[in-house]
């Protein structure tokens, strides 16, 4: 892929809807992100490369953009992202797309706690496994997951949903609100107020759909679908108020 | 906030490179850990009969050679003094409880860090890059290392309050997250005879797991006590004369990540601090689970 080379501290010279190249080995990630804010003009394509676990790689972008981060991210990356199209050709720190609201994130390899956390809209896919807490207080993201997710997922998780292809970990959607889990493995425990409910037609079409957008070949016959029970969607003062 | 970082070479030749691999994974923690840095490294074991000692003099002059003089007269076994700055690693053939309590008594402004047949530990305030310079941390030898950067959130910064911390002979443990009951672990130990040195957490969590393994315990069996009783957050990185031990808390909020190729076993909080190592773009990286241990044998 031909590209041009960014000097540090340069105003960016890209060429017309062609590739930008970071090398985070030699340019700072404040400078790569002010790119990304402020001088993208008709860049189609950003590479960035040696990312080496660097935090907040491409946060806040807003702009139909495509970015591969040719390595493993740190902490925060892509977070608050729409409209951009990220790849990470690696594992992902924490909170990878926390915050997003639209767009796509797709980690090759897994992540760390606390993946797509909040966020309200957009598509992450994780090829591997996701850590604690996927999905945590989500609102509205789907999420796909090639692995298995770890304890506390969809922890309070109040819209979008999460398709497991593996197996998920202990207080699976715990205080759950209105989004909904998908899961094809073990479910170790359901947290407080999540339980297992009959896949309808439209669980079946919304999982193939998921399943074919973050290109995994599973069968949504597999799934069960994990929901809210919506008993604690109102104070109930008869219960014995015991901590 | 803290950093960690491990080290265990398998291949015997990269022992002669432990502390140059090591430094950048160090530094690399900085922004973790700012106020202080600490490394336990451990070398071949000496004679059954010979134990060493780390001892650091604090910020003053002291006269290193006035003590190693005293120290010969008074302790009358094979001695020996490798000073660096305001440390110094003492060998002898001294029983290390009386080498210890000589120490104590006769020159309190001492601190002995570490007491074993392996373990050298170096800890003290400042940058990590000015405490891994100021006592040439990448010339250290060893097969395997426990390093920590600090950022103290719960008691002082002074070199006592640094990483890591030690219990017994050869064990050392360093910590990133924060225990919820220190004081309950101490109110246990101490009326069993067991001193702090500090008002620490992290030493209540090292001298807790080197109690069970005193009372016969295997690491493994104690750190299995530990998920019991030690309540907080924790990610802990534990070296004995052999091996590397690995644990996260039931939350996992301090991360950690281990990065294994045919060469060494790296740990670290993160991956940013891993980038350097030789061949580490194609090692097997995985992060620990929760309540899972992950113990590494030289």
């Amino acid at each position: 892929m031909a590209g041009v080379t960014v000097a540090r501290r340069s105003i960016v010279p890209t060429a017309q809807g062609g590739t930008a190249v970071f090398d985070l080995a030699r340019q700072s990630v404040r400078d790569l992100n002010d790119f990304l804010h402020h001088k993208l003009g008709d860049t189609k394509k950003v590479r960035v490369l040696n990312p080496d676990g660097a935090h907040a790689i491409a946060v806040g972008v807003d702009a139909p953009v495509e970015i591969d981060i040719e390595g493993h991210a740190g902490y925060f990356a892509a977070g608050m992202n729409k409209r951009a199209r990220l790849t990470i050709h690696g594992n992902a720190g924490p909170a990878v797309a926390e915050g997003m609201s639209s767009g796509r994130v797709h980690v090759k390899g897994f992540a760390s706690v606390s993946a797509g956390a909040a966020a309200h809209g957009g598509l992450l896919v994780v090829d591997g496994d996701a850590s604690l807490r996927c999905g945590i207080s989500m609102k509205g993201i789907d999420i796909v997951v090639g692995g298995s997710v770890g304890t506390y997922s969809a922890f309070m998780a109040q819209a979008g949903r999460i398709v497991v292809c593996g197996d998920a970990g202990d207080a699976l959607g715990d205080s759950l609100y209105e989004a909904v889990i998908y899961v094809k493995g073990k479910i170790k425990s359901f947290g407080a107020d999540a339980h297992e409910e009959p896949m309808t037609d439209a669980d079946y079409t919304a999982v193939a759909e998921l399943l074919k957008e973050a290109r995994f070949d599973h069968d949504p016959r597999g799934f069960k679908r994990v929901a809210s029970m919506r008993s604690l969607y109102n104070w109930n003062a008869d219960a014995k108020q015991e901590y | 906030m803290c950093g960690i970082v491990g080290l265990l070479v398998k291949n015997p030749r990269m022992r002669d490179r432990l502390g140059e691999m090591m430094v950048p994974m160090l530094v690399g923690m900085t922004e973790r850990g700012p106020d202080s840095a600490g490394m336990a490294v451990f070398t071949k074991p000496l004679a059954a009969k010979h134990r060493k000692l780390s001892l650091y003099a604090g910020d003053g002059e002291f006269d290193w050679a006035g003590f190693e003089k005293k120290a010969k007269q008074a302790l009358k076994g094979e001695l020996s003094l490798a000073v660096q700055a305001n440390h110094a690693v003492m060998e002898t053939s001294v029983d290390p409880v009386k080498a210890r309590q000589w120490v104590h008594d006769r020159y309190p402004e001492l601190h002995v860090l570490s007491v074993g047949r392996s373990i050298d530990l170096y800890k003290d305030t400042g940058m990590p890059a000015e405490v891994a310079k100021r006592y040439g941390f990448e010339k250290l030898r060893g097969s395997h290392l426990v390093g920590h950067t600090r950022m103290a959130t719960e008691s002082a910064v002074t070199p006592a309050h640094a990483h890591p911390f030690t219990a017994g002979e050869d064990f050392c443990l360093v910590h990133n997250g924060s225990l919820s009951n220190p004081f309950s672990i101490r109110r246990k130990l101490e009326p069993l005879g067991i001193h702090f040195d500090t008002d620490n957490d992290t030493e209540a969590a090292c001298r807790f797991l080197e109690w069970r393994m005193r009372e016969g315990d295997d690491l493994k069996a104690a750190l299995q006590k530990g998920f019991q009783e030690l309540d907080g957050f924790y990610t802990f990185l534990m070296g004995t004369r052999d091996e590397l031990a690995l644990v996260r808390d039931a939350f996992s909020c301090k991360p950690a990540v281990v990065a294994e190729t045919d060469d060494y076993v790296a740990i670290s909080s993160e991956f940013r601090s891993l980038a350097h190592l030789p061949g580490v773009k194609h090692a097997s990286l995985f992060e620990p689970k929760p309540e899972e241990m992950y113990v590494w044998r030289v």
